[in-house]
This record gives C-alpha cells, sequence and structure tokens, in this order.
C-alpha cells in the first residue's frame, strides 16, 4: 500500500510517520519483512510505500492470497511500523499531526468488494475500487473478490492509520489471527473517536473481532479438500439458535404441539442441528426421555453445549439402520428429508419408518411453492445451499402417502408458518401415525 | 475308574462344604484358567482369601470373570462351595445369560474327613459348626439340583470314588465342526415326498425301497449327505412317506436333519400333550394314524432326538430351521431352541395376521454361512451369508436344495398345490443394499482385517467424519464398490532446482528390489472410478459423490458401454460389469469452482499487486534509494506469478456436456467374480487402449515408459522422458512396479510414487516455491504418514474387491471402502 500527502512540504510526512524519506527500512514483523520506503519524496508530493514481505513457506499447507492481497497482516505490519504516528504523536510537527491534510492511500489488491463504500466513506474517504478480473484468459470466470483500492481525503495522518488498521482486518474475507482478548480494548482504543459514529460500527466489530484460533483443518475439511471442494461447502450449518427466525420459530412450535397432542414420552430428533428444538423440548415434562443424533459431529458439538445433559446426544445417520434408534415413542424430522439425495431416500424410510418404527413421526419440509413469495431468492433456487429438494405440497403428499402406505402407517398434513391463500404455508408438516396391529 | 461326561461348552459349579476336596479336584481335572474360585476372588479384593466380610464382592468378581469366559465360549469351572439355593440359581442365570449347560458336580464327603482337612489347614478356623451348617445345605439342596435348571449332575459321595473319577469332555450335540461334508442342504419338505425323491435324485442320490416299493434310504455314490433344515412333516401329502425315507437316510448315516417347529409340535400331539391341531398338523396325524403303532413310535422317538442346529465343516456352516444369530451358533439353553426353531417375531403381525418376522439376517454379520427355511420365499438368495431354502414346495413353488460348499442351487417344481398358502410367496426380503447396513457397520474404531495386509485400523474421529460424507455426498452404497488410494510422492529430491525427481524414485524401486517399473504419464484432470455395466452404472469421485448429474452421467456410462462392446470386453473378460480406475479431463470439468477461488483468485491478486510494487520499487531506485534486494525479489516474484497462473490454465477448458471431456482409464480394478491386481500393468494399459482405438475422442490413451531401475541407460531415458513431459508444465508421471501387487523384503512395496514437474507444482506449493531459500525449507517435508497411508489405503482397496468379487456380503465391502475414506481424513500434508 502507499500513502500520499501533497500538503506542503509534502516530505513533512517523513516526520509524521518517523520515518526517514532518503532511506529505505525493513521491520520484522510475525508474518515476515514489512519494507518502508518513499518512491516520491518531494515539496509538492511525497509518498511512502509500505510493502510487506510475506513468508509463503510459514503460511502453512495451502497456496494463499496473504503474500498479494492487503489483509489483517498488513494491518498488524502498519501497526506496529507506524504505531507512534497511529497515536497522532509527533515531536517535531506537533501541530501537523493534529492537521488534517490532503492524502492518498492506493492499495492494488485488498477484498471485501461490497464493503470499501460503507467502510470508508463515511470517515470522509472518497472511494475508488475497481474490481480485478479472476483472470483475463477465462473472463466467463468474471471478478474476484479483489479490488484496486483508491482512498481520496482531508485527514490526520493518525486517522488514516487507525481507519487502515481497524477496517483492513474486516475487508478481510479470510479467518484472521487475532487470538488475544485484549483485542478489544485495541480496537475501542484505536477506534476512539470514529468508531462509535460509525453506521457500520457494529459489522466492524463484529468481523474485526471474529476470533479465529487460526485455521482449524478437521477431518471433514480434510475429505473435502481430497475431494477438490472448498471446505465451507461442506460446512453448512443450519440455523444459528441464537439467532432467531420467525419462521422457524413456529415450526418448532408446530412440532412441539404435534408431540404433545400424541403424548408421546420419549422422543427422538432425527437430524437434531444445533439442537433448536430439543432446547424447546426440554422444558416440557411431558418428554422424558429426549435423544437427538445428527450425522455432522461439529452440529453434535455445538448442540451439546446448548443443552442440559438430560438431553442424549449421538451421531448417527439415516441411510444405515440404526438400531438404537428403536423404541422411542415419537421421531421428529424437521427439515431434514430435503438434505438427503432423492435416491437415497428409500433407505432414509428404511430407517425411520421401517427400523425405528416409533408410534408417530413428525416430518417438516419447504413447500417449494411458496418461494414466489421470497424476493431475494432466485427463481429455481432452493432455499439452503444443501438443499437437494423442494418438494410442492402435492410432491410431498405424494411421497408421504406412499411411504405411510408401504410402512403401514396413517398421514395427516398440517400448515406451518402464515400461509399464502394460493401457494400454501411456508413449511409442510406431515405427522405419520402408526397403525397399530399391522 | 468311572469315567463322567462334561459338555465342552459349560459352566460347572463344583458343590461341596468347605475340606471336600474341590480345589484339589479342580485342579486335576482343568487347567487353571478354567477354574475361578471363590476364595480366589476374596483374595483379589481383599487380600485375604479367608475374609468372610469381602464374599459379596468376591462373588461380584468371580461372576464378571465367569461371564466374559462364558461369553468367549470356553468352559468355566466355579470352585466355590455352592451349598446354597439362591448361590447356584445366581449360576445357573449366568450360564443361560449365555447360552451354555449349567453342570453341577458334587462333592459329598464324610464329615470327619472334612473337618480334619480344615484343622490341618492354618488358615481355616471356622468351627464345626459352620461345616455342620454347610453339610445341612448340602444335604436340602441334592434332590433339587436338576429342578433348578442343572443340565447334568454328578454325585461323588467318597474319597475312593474322586480319586477313580476321570472327567471325558464330550462335544455338544451341536457341534459337528468335524464333519466337512460335502452336503446338500434341502429346505422344508413338508410332507411333499414325491418331491423329495425326484429332488434327491436329481442330486445324484440313489433311492432305496422296500418290499412295498417305499423308499427307506438313499445314499449318494460320491457320499455326499443330505442335510435337511427341518419341517419334513405337516401340510403334505405323505407326512409318514417323508419321515420313513428321512430316517432310513439319518439312520444309515447318509444324511442329517435339525428339528423344524413343526416336528417339535407332532412330537407334543403323538405324546398326548394338549396343542392346537392346526397348520397341517391334522393332516400328519391322519396319515400316521394309518401306520402301524411301531412307525408311530419310531417317528416321534426321531423327531424328539432331533437337536436344535448344527455347526458343521470347521464352524463355516451352521443349519438351523428358522436361522441362527451368530451369537447362538454353537450354543445351547432354551432360547437357542426357541430362536432355531421358531426365530423371533416383531410382535407385529402382517396384512394377513401371520407374525412379521424379525429380519434377523440383515444384522447377520457372521462367519459361519447359515443355512435355514421356516418362512417360505419365491427364490433362494443369499443375504449377508444366509439363505433361506424353504421356497414353499407344499404351497405348489419348488423343493430346494444347496450343494455345499460348491454353493449351486438345485430346486424342483412342486407336483401341484398341496396346501393354500395364507400369504402369496415373496421374496426373500424387500431387501435393497442400505438394508443391509448397520451404522454399527462402519462407526467408532475399527479393525479391518485384509487377507492381504493384516488388520487395518481406523480411529473413530475418522470413522465420524466419514460417515458425515457418506451420508450426505457419496451415491448408494450398492454401486460405490472402491474408493482410490492416496498416492506417495517420490521421496524428495536434493536437487538445487527441484523437489521431486525421477531418480529417487527409480533408485527407491531398486532398492526394494523390483527392477522392472513402468512410468505412466499423469493426466491432470480428476480421480474418477467407473462402474460400467451392461446397463447402467456409476461414475464417482474419490470420496465417493457422483461426478455428474444423472443425465451426463448416462451419456459418460454410454459411451463407455459402446466402447467395451466394440473392444469386445464383455465376453472376453465373462463379466457384466467393469469397475475401472480412471482419470477425467480436464481438470476444471469438476474443480472449476476451486480453481477459482483458491488459485485464480491469488493469481488475480498477486497480478494486480506485485506489478503496483515493482513500480513503487523502480520509482525509488530512480530516486538514489537503495532497494536494489528488495527489487530483485521483487522481479522475480512477479515471473513466479506469471508462472503459476500459466500452470493452473493449462489444465482448464471449457467443456459442454460430454463436449471437451475425456475419460483415462488406467487400471481395471474388478469384474465379474475377479480382481486384477495380479496383472502387470501392461496388461491394464494394452486393454484400456482397445478402449480408446473404440472412442479415441472421448478414451485417452496413457503414455508410458518401461525403465530397468537396475540399468543406468534405461534410468537416464526415464530421466528423459520425464523432463520433456514436465518441461512445458504437465503433471508429471507415476512409477510403479509392473507387475502391479509386489512384495518385497518389507512387505509389499508401494504401489506406485508420483513424480510431479516442477511447474505443476507451484500450484500445490504456492508460486515461489521455487525460491531456492524456499526450496531448501520445503526439502525437509515428512513423507513417511503419507507412505503409510498410501500403503494401508491401497490393501483395503485390494481386500474390498476381493470380498466383492468373492461374493461377500455388501456389508463386508462396505466395511473396506468406509475405511479408505476415513483414512483419508487422517492429517496428512495435502501438498504430498
Amino acid at each position: 500500500m502507499t500513502l500520499t500527502t501533497t500538503a506542503r512540504p509534502a516530505t513533512d510526512l517523513g516526520f509524521l510517520l518517523h520515518k526517514h524519506p532518503q532511506r529505505a527500512r525493513a521491520f520484522e514483523v510475525s508474518a515476515g519483512t514489512a519494507h518502508v520506503f518513499y518512491p516520491r519524496a518531494d515539496e509538492q508530493e511525497c509518498t511512502v510505500a509500505l510493502l510487506l514481505e510475506v513468508d509463503p513457506i510459514a503460511l502453512g499447507e495451502r497456496v494463499s492470497d496473504r503474500p498479494y492481497a492487503a489483509s489483517s497482516l498488513l494491518a498488524v505490519a502498519l501497526g506496529s511500523v507506524f504505531r507512534t504516528a497511529m497515536n497522532g504523536q509527533c515531536e517535531q510537527r506537533p501541530e501537523l499531526a493534529e492537521t488534517a491534510i490532503p492524502l492518498r492511500v492506493h492499495i492494488p489488491a485488498v477484498g471485501g468488494a461490497q464493503l470499501v463504500h460503507r467502510l470508508f466513506e463515511p470517515l470522509g474517504w472518497q472511494v475508488a475500487a475497481t474490481p480485478l478480473p479472476l483472470d483475463t484468459e477465462f473472463e466467463q470466470w468474471g471478478d474476484s473478490p479483489y479490488v484496486d483500492l483508491r482512498l481520496t481525503g482531508e485527514l490526520r495522518v493518525a486517522d488514516a492509520l487507525s481507519h487502515l488498521y481497524v477496517l483492513l482486518p474486516v475487508l478481510d474475507g479470510s479467518k484472521h489471527y487475532w487470538v488475544d482478548h485484549t483485542e478489544v480494548d485495541k480496537l475501542l482504543r484505536v477506534g476512539a473517536g470514529w468508531l462509535a459514529a460509525h453506521p457500520e460500527r457494529e459489522l466492524i466489530s463484529r468481523r474485526y473481532l471474529a476470533h479465529q484460533s487460526g485455521f482449524v483443518r478437521t477431518a471433514l475439511a480434510r475429505l473435502a479438500e481430497s475431494d477438490e471442494v472448498a471446505p465451507q461447502e461442506w460446512d453448512t450449518p443450519e440455523e444459528d439458535p441464537a439467532k432467531p427466525v420467525p419462521l422457524a420459530r413456529s415450526r418448532r412450535q408446530a412440532v412441539l404441539e404435534v408431540l404433545r397432542e400424541t403424548g408421546a414420552k420419549r422422543v427422538v430428533e432425527l437430524g437434531c442441528g444445533p439442537g433448536a428444538l430439543l432446547r424447546d423440548l426440554v422444558r416440557d415434562k411431558q418428554f422424558t426421555e429426549l435423544l437427538g443424533v445428527d450425522v455432522s459431529v461439529r452440529a453434535l458439538q455445538l448442540a451439546r453445549e446448548r443443552l442440559p445433559e438430560q438431553v442424549e446426544l449421538r451421531q448417527s445417520a439415516l441411510t444405515y439402520r440404526d438400531s438404537s434408534l428403536t423404541g422411542y415413542d415419537a421421531a421428529v424430522l424437521m427439515e431434514v428429508i430435503e438434505h438427503v439425495d432423492e435416491e437415497r431416500l428409500p433407505a432414509l424410510e428404511r430407517s425411520v419408518f421401517g427400523s425405528a418404527r416409533p408410534a408417530t413421526v413428525v416430518v417438516t419440509t419447504p413447500n417449494q411453492e411458496y418461494n414466489a413469495r421470497y424476493e431475494t431468492l432466485v427463481t429455481g433456487r432452493f432455499r439452503h445451499a444443501d438443499h437437494r429438494f423442494e418438494w410442492t405440497r402435492a410432491q410431498f403428499a405424494h411421497w408421504a402417502d406412499s411411504v405411510a402406505a408401504q410402512y403401514g402407517y396413517t398421514v395427516s398434513y398440517l400448515p406451518v408458518g402464515e400461509p399464502d391463500p394460493v401457494l400454501g404455508p411456508p413449511t409442510q408438516l406431515a405427522v405419520f401415525t402408526r397403525q397399530e396391529g399391522r | 475308574m468311572s469315567r463322567l461326561g462334561i459338555p465342552q461348552l459349560a459352566l460347572i459349579a463344583l458343590v461341596g462344604v468347605s475340606g471336600s476336596g474341590k480345589s484339589t479336584f479342580a485342579a486335576r481335572h482343568f487347567r487353571a484358567t478354567e477354574v475361578v474360585s471363590s476364595d480366589h476372588c476374596r483374595g483379589l479384593v481383599s487380600d485375604d482369601p479367608n475374609d468372610q466380610s469381602a464374599t459379596k464382592d468376591a462373588i461380584d468378581v468371580l461372576h464378571y470373570i465367569a461371564g466374559k469366559r462364558l461369553a468367549a465360549g470356553r468352559l468355566t469351572v466355579v470352585d466355590a462351595t455352592n451349598v446354597q439355593r439362591e448361590g447356584r440359581a445366581q449360576l445357573v442365570a449366568l450360564a443361560r445369560e449365555h447360552d451354555v449347560l449349567p453342570v453341577a458336580i458334587v462333592l459329598d464327603m464324610p464329615e470327619g474327613l472334612c473337618l480334619r482337612r480344615n484343622a490341618e489347614r492354618p488358615d481355616r478356623d471356622f468351627g464345626a459348626h459352620v461345616l455342620r451348617r454347610q453339610r445341612a445345605d448340602l444335604h436340602k439342596s441334592l434332590r433339587h439340583l436338576e429342578k433348578e435348571g442343572f443340565r447334568r449332575v454328578h454325585v461323588l459321595r467318597s474319597p475312593e470314588e474322586v480319586a477313580e473319577t476321570v472327567l471325558v469332555r464330550e462335544p455338544l450335540l451341536n457341534d459337528r465342526r468335524a464333519d466337512t461334508g460335502p452336503f446338500d442342504v434341502i429346505g422344508d419338505v413338508h410332507g411333499c415326498r414325491a418331491e423329495l425323491e425326484q429332488l434327491l435324485a436329481e442330486l445324484g442320490y440313489l433311492v432305496e425301497r422296500d418290499a412295498e416299493g417305499r423308499p427307506v434310504g438313499a445314499a449318494h455314490p460320491r457320499g455326499r449327505r443330505a442335510l435337511f433344515v427341518g419341517d419334513l412333516v405337516d401340510r403334505g401329502p405323505d407326512t409318514p412317506g417323508v419321515l420313513r425315507l428321512v430316517m432310513g437316510m439319518v439312520a444309515a448315516g447318509t444324511a442329517m436333519c435339525v428339528c423344524g417347529n413343526h416336528e417339535q409340535k407332532l412330537v407334543r400331539a403323538l405324546r398326548g400333550k394338549k396343542v392346537t391341531v392346526a397348520h397341517g398338523l391334522a393332516e400328519s396325524l391322519a396319515q400316521l394314524s394309518a401306520e402301524s403303532a411301531e412307525f408311530r413310535k419310531l417317528a416321534e422317538q426321531f423327531c424328539y432326538d432331533l437337536v436344535s442346529h448344527y455347526v458343521l465343516d470347521g464352524g463355516k456352516l451352521v443349519v438351523a430351521h428358522a436361522g441362527l444369530p451368530e451369537r447362538f451358533q454353537g450354543r445351547a439353553s432354551g432360547r437357542v431352541r426357541s430362536f432355531a426353531l421358531y426365530g423371533e417375531s416383531t410382535g407385529e403381525t402382517d396384512e394377513y395376521g401371520l407374525p412379521v418376522r424379525y429380519p434377523w439376517a440383515n444384522d447377520y454379520r457372521g462367519a459361519a454361512a447359515v443355512v435355514y427355511g421356516h418362512t417360505p420365499v419365491l427364490d433362494a438368495e443369499w443375504v449377508n451369508n444366509t439363505i433361506c431354502l424353504d421356497t414353499g414346495c407344499v404351497f405348489g413353488g419348488r423343493l430346494t436344495a444347496l450343494r455345499y460348499p460348491e454353493g449351486e442351487l438345485v430346486s424342483v417344481a412342486a407336483q401341484q398345490v398341496w396346501c393354500e398358502p395364507v400369504r402369496p410367496l415373496q421374496p426373500v426380503n424387500p431387501v435393497r443394499p442400505d438394508d443391509e447396513l448397520n451404522l454399527t457397520d462402519v462407526l467408532g474404531k475399527r479393525v479391518v482385517e485384509t487377507a492381504e495386509h493384516g488388520r487395518i485400523t481406523v480411529r473413530a474421529e475418522n470413522a465420524a467424519a466419514a460417515l458425515e460424507v457418506m451420508s450426505r455426498f457419496a451415491i448408494e452404497p450398492g454401486s460405490l464398490l472402491y474408493l482410490p488410494p492416496t498416492m506417495a510422492p517420490t521421496a524428495t529430491s536434493q536437487r538445487a532446482d527441484v523437489l521431486e525427481h525421477p531418480e529417487e524414485a527409480f533408485a527407491g524401486y531398486l532398492a526394494a528390489g523390483v527392477r522392472e517399473v513402468i512410468c505412466e504419464e499423469k493426466h491432470m484432470g480428476s480421480r474418477a472410478v467407473l462402474l460400467v455395466r451392461r446397463d447402467g452404472g456409476a461414475v464417482h469421485t474419490r470420496t465417493g459423490r457422483a461426478f455428474f448429474d444423472q443425465r451426463l452421467t448416462d451419456q459418460v456410462l454410454a459411451r463407455l458401454q459402446a466402447a467395451i462392446s466394440a473392444a469386445g470386453l464383455w465376453s472376453e473378460l465373462a463379466t457384466d460389469w467393469l469397475l475401472l480406475d480412471a482419470e477425467l479431463l480436464p481438470w476444471s470439468a469438476k474443480a472449476e469452482p476451486l480453481i477459482r477461488e483458491q488459485y485464480a483468485a491469488v493469481g488475480a491478486a498477486a497480478s494486480a499487486a506485485l506489478p503496483a510494487a515493482l513500480d513503487m520499487l523502480r520509482a525509488a531506485a530512480d530516486r538514489g534509494v537503495d532497494v536494489t534486494d528488495l527489487l530483485q525479489r521483487n522481479e522475480s516474484r512477479v515471473n513466479n506469478a506469471d508462472a503459476f497462473r500459466a500452470a493452473y490454465r493449462r489444465y482448464c477448458w471449457p467443456t459442454d456436456g460430454l463436449r471437451g471431456m475425456r475419460v483415462a482409464p488406467f487400471q481395471v480394478l474388478a469384474s465379474e467374480g475377479r480382481t486384477y491386481h495380479d496383472r502387470p500393468h501392461s496388461w491394464h494399459l494394452d486393454l484400456l487402449n482397445r478402449l480408446s482405438t473404440a472412442d479415441p475422442e472421448f478414451v485417452a490413451t496413457t503414455d508410458n515408459l518401461l525403465v530397468d531401475t537396475g540399468n543406468p541407460d534405461s534410468v537416464a531415458a526415464g530421466v528423459r522422458w520425464w523432463s520433456e513431459l514436465t518441461e512445458d508444465g504437465g503433471e508429471g508421471m507415476v512409477v510403479k512396479p509392473m507387475a502391479n501387487l509386489v512384495r518385497g523384503k518389507r512387505g509389499v512395496v508401494q504401489p506406485g510414487v508420483k513424480v510431479r514437474g516442477r511447474e505443476y507444482l507451484r500450484i500445490i506449493y504456492g508460486p515461489d516455491y521455487t525460491e531456492p531459500a524456499n526450496l531448501d525449507r520445503l526439502r525437509k517435508r515428512n513423507l513417511g504418514t503419507k507412505r503409510s497411508l498410501a500403503l494401508r489405503e491401497y490393501m483395503l482397496g485390494i481386500e474390498g474387491l476381493r470380498r466383492l468379487t468373492s461374493g461377500e456380503p455388501l456389508w463386508r465391502v462396505h466395511e473396506c471402502v468406509f475405511a479408505v475414506l476415513a483414512l483419508e481424513s487422517e492429517p496428512v500434508d495435502p501438498r504430498l
């Protein structure tokens, strides 16, 4: 990145930054070596360049954009090399440090294309962001996540530096390396005077403080990688119970009411995810035994943290027969079947209706017809990246009726959520009841 | 000398007062490890074998040890006084819990002798009254031992008798492990005498007849023996005729028979017990009433003597009327007999009012083949190493036999419907592959036994990750028969400019004793396993995901089917399916999202940042600032970034459906009934080249070169070949032992090592990896784990294919496939 001023004498920038314009200097920082030099330093204009040479080998086992794109690593280097300037201290030109001067910042590659305007404009910068194409030889691939960023404004140098120090990690899409809890204090200190008034302060704080203890390659991530799949593609957590969604709440409420009506005492949730429904069930004394199973180890870990001990949790997969799932009064498959390939549904049906065979099975799934009501949803797309299908009411009924007939259940249907007069409810729910004597 | 018989597998309770000589008796007749004594257990928990206050804990320990031994099928002797009924009841319960026979050996010695013995032992200081109480308890018990459940009771009343006793261990009635056959196992006959005669003739037996022309025996000229699964009687037209024939064969030693539920009930009826006369019993009783009383008596005795099941041929074959789970095989108890005769019901009834049978065969994971009858089915089919031979002859179906060990099924059609079935005959089960797989087949820590490479362990956390992928992404297990193993790179080169070089690969194989190797061009695509059936099939990735949607999959398969037909491989390999290991090109066909997000993005950032930095550095240099080193490094990095972009671009080209796509098969994994890891790679490539000849547009060949690792000229030619392949960015090559699976001095040698090109490795190690300082650090890479993993996955793959082609149940194949996936999630440097 470069920082340029046209305040005269422009070379005073050297005093403000405590770095002599005639000399190139190198500083060891945690990610590699930070170089400071001045491509131009004269009366009219002075430009300082901060070049971070990232050690690519130390970065680890994957090809990374860190050596090229401005990231939290650059922010750390900036904070270290220009610490005094960022604190607004300048013994030789104290009045200049207090003065807003014309400044230009150029960062040739930085992430967060959609964010740069929202982040920098409220702070008094004029923002010019030019998207970088992914590969000029493959134009169909479109733009990369990076932009060539140019900021222009009249600010104190200390403010400019503190903006960059806080906002570069925010723009950095990847997990970054803040692990220290003193980061909160640091953020408040560096952002003092401007962060509190920033319209995006919540986003800034959240992303800046997104504590990630490096990148842990889980066993699942390793498998994704071995099959040339980006790990996050396989890592599609279900809705976060900490962030309530109205439809999810009414879905849980509907399931809870069905279960109450059946008088079920021992309930198993198949595909419990992080345990939002189980959290509701455990508050009701009717349910004396609760078991949640999921195929995702991570979902079960989240669920374990959120649920009291009496809720049993374990890993299972509905495409295998699991004899430990027999003997429950009721089983719930809430927003589960649509995550199973249609070809594999018969396996799930046999596990649930043939092998586990509880007296009641509650199944919910999206009503595809209702998707027309979601303005942000592109026609033909599913509501969740991992959905393998979404069914109309007729399709769901066709499936449920034939499963019920095959395995000796009767089935009834309930709407969930505010129904549209034509399109039906957003979520559809089926209650299967085992026929006795069969 | 008196010989007392005891079952080979039993819980033997020694019963006798203190000082009656139980421990001495046990030491004389049993191995020390077979005896669990209460004194010893008291010592274990209290450091004092005579501490009576520790008795309760000691007995708990005793029961625990005895339970473990019995579960493992080991004879166990309990050396305790056992004079009280409550204590013995626990032992009987323990024996039943493990389905072994409880046996009591009572040492009822004269009181004076016991007193004297106790007095001689300084640690036994209890008084005569204790002994008297024990004796009283003992005598009160003696008459009831059998009623308490002991299946055999031996009472020894004097030291002389004890001295003369010899224990003889007798095999259980069901234990015919020494009998290796061959057998013809015959399904439920149900009084269908004519069909039985016909089947025996079909099987090659010569039937003997009495003066009245009635069959009274049958023998096979080559000494084969018939083995009946029970239910000879009821429903059919000639139960006495069937009994006469089978009884004759059994008496003559040309047949064996296990008891069916109908025989059991017939005995009760013939003995005048109150039974409901139904399910064809009336016919039997009517037919038998026309026979002589003597015959009826013989028939009754015959049926009464039938055992619940047989374990034969070294434990490889089990015959039981209604089948038998592994835990009951070779055991003896009421519930074993009940299962063998009746099976287990789920408690539900079907739409015909018949009990729904518990599908035990779906869960069966035993090593022994279980042959059974009882449930009429349309066709005899193997399910998890079990087969039901009741093909409903009496209901107008067929009478079926299984030739063992050949595995061939022979059947004759019923002459007519002798009895209307309540429910029409059904297939064995609507079993589909998934039905056969249990969660317990894959989850948790697992040890897979391989024929070629011993035991391979899968850790629980890796199995958990594999379960998630298998369940969420993989294709159905019936079509997922193999996952390709990972491959280790060659030993790291010490040359200044590269990380990998062929010299180390050749030297490595030479050191392992492999002279003849084949270098195969490495196609830079994505690994694909092709299951091509004459009709249908599957194309999946290295984690078992479908490569394409169904439409494109069908197109790929159609091309391959046509090429295989044109090359004549179906008939040449005598198969209806082929499993091929292949590479699918281009890389971008599958990996484009990854290429865009990971590689192209890095390239984009580098192409923007580095030239900008270069401009700034040049400007500074022009001003006289000393940035020489930095400038040089940056110039070099600009070139590296360009080379990086060129490297990945080589493997990307647009495809439209099949257009632009190619498949390069390089190994035949399996076809019906056989694997090919024993065929040299040249055989594989020659065969697969013929597919390319048939469809050159779609099927690519694999360039290759033979190298003699012991010949410097040949090695040099190999190096040259690799250099040419990689100079303009080619991925590199794989070096494999020509002979395919090769064993060296230290076991199986690596099935192949990859030698990747210098430019290609930029994609893996990053644009700047070729900088000398970086290369030096990267050279310290550790290949040990990767090599070990590659070998384990390879052997698991071969084991899975062996199981597949030898007709083992799906869960056994799936176990290997799953294990490969689990191992793939082990932490290894992904750049290797």
